[in-house]
């Protein structure tokens, strides 16, 4: 790099943002669960199962900084995207009702939240997922050189 | 460098939704606390069960389901509650049958305050739960072996508590449920004020933080 950044730590920033996404993303999760009680439905917590361990994973990856960290975690964002993905199909009824998993419990249609008539919990998560896997991609691209 | 860079992130989302937690649970409060002006209703209906003193001025208000394990397990406290402040508290008791078949048990009690044993019959269900409210098994028909310790009339009990009357009654209590948002048992307020944060302590300082603001020595 140009600017004095050691070849070693090359990186470092793109996945302290990444972390501090999947940080904030968890964070928000909990939020919903917690403080505003709402009861998380199964797609949801397929989607919490792949972003919680991020938080750890990629803390582990940046101290010190693990190039390989995108191996492990790269894996977890897309099974998260894919659920995100098919979540907000369920969610837009694009995919019909009949055959969506959740006949027990909280329905995956039940609608939380609705911000600017587009943003979802479902589309929250789906945002979040896409700019963790955008980051982590830039994050192999930037110390792959 | 980047070690204190982490550590102050980390603190600053952790400090960030701590703040955002006490800061909605304050909208929430002051919410209610209008609800509770406005519309005092929603809190207390014509049909609700009432237990202590009229010239009580703390009103705990319990939104509760038979068949909840937590309410029966509240039940001893709130009485406790009670006897530690004669005459000064209380107790509604509102209707949120969120376990399946639920209602099955609020009819039967229901039936059971006609008889005038509302409260011996719902310390009968509470104490025999585990026998009948078992979440991988749940056996409703279980119920009706105890009902004679509560002194009542088992067969009037079968035919009144198919009032259709009491449909409604259930109703209600959960539409009110949903318009403050209860979405779990035991929810409780006093006067209108929502318990923050779950655990007999916190229900205890509630209770004990209305008492002196009612009856100031």
């Amino acid at each position: 790099m140009t600017n004095g950044t050691p070849t070693a730590d090359r990186g470092w920033g793109i996945l302290f943002l990444c972390w501090l996404t999947v940080s904030i993303s968890t964070l928000g999760s909990l939020f919903f669960s917690w403080v505003m009680e709402f009861a998380p439905c199964v797609l949801c917590w397929y989607q919490r199962i792949c972003l919680f361990p991020l938080v750890v994973i990629l803390a582990a990856g940046l101290f010190p900084l693990d190039r390989r960290v995108v191996r492990y975690s790269l894996p977890l964002a897309v099974l998260g995207w894919l659920t995100a993905f098919y979540h907000n199909l369920l969610y837009a009824g694009i995919v019909p009702e009949t055959i969506q998993p959740c006949a027990r419990g909280v329905s995956c249609k039940e609608e939380y939240i609705d911000l600017f008539g587009f943003i979802s919990i479902p589309m929250l998560s789906l945002l979040s997922f896409s700019t963790i896997i955008a980051l982590l991609l830039l994050f192999k691209w930037r110390t792959s050189r | 460098m980047k070690y204190v860079l982490f550590a102050l992130a980390a603190l600053a989302l952790i400090a960030g939704f701590m703040f955002a937690g006490s800061y909605y649970k304050g909208k929430q409060a002051e919410k209610f606390g209008f609800l509770a002006q406005e519309n005092a209703a929603v809190f207390i209906r014509d049909h609700s069960p009432t237990l202590g003193s009229d010239e009580a001025k703390v009103y705990l208000i319990e939104f509760m389901d038979p068949a909840c394990e937590t309410c029966a397990a509240f039940s001893p406290f709130v009485k406790h509650l009670m006897n530690t402040n004669p005459g000064r508290i209380k107790l509604v008791l509102r209707y949120a049958p969120f376990h399946e078949g639920a209602d099955y048990f609020v009819k039967i009690l229901e039936a059971a305050g006609r008889q005038g044993k509302y409260w011996e019959t719902l310390d009968v269900m509470y104490r025999s739960q585990p026998h009948w409210a078992s979440h991988h098994n749940p056996q409703p028909e279980k119920i009706w072996q105890f009902l004679p310790y509560a002194g009542v009339d088992v067969e009037q009990i079968r035919k009144d508590m198919n009032d259709p009357e009491l449909v409604r009654l259930i109703e209600q209590d959960l539409a009110d449920a949903a318009a403050l948002e209860v979405r779990k048992t035991p929810g409780f307020f006093v006067n209108g004020k929502p318990l923050q944060t779950f655990g007999y302590e916190q229900l205890q300082e509630l209770v004990q933080a209305e008492i002196r603001a009612t009856y100031p020595e």
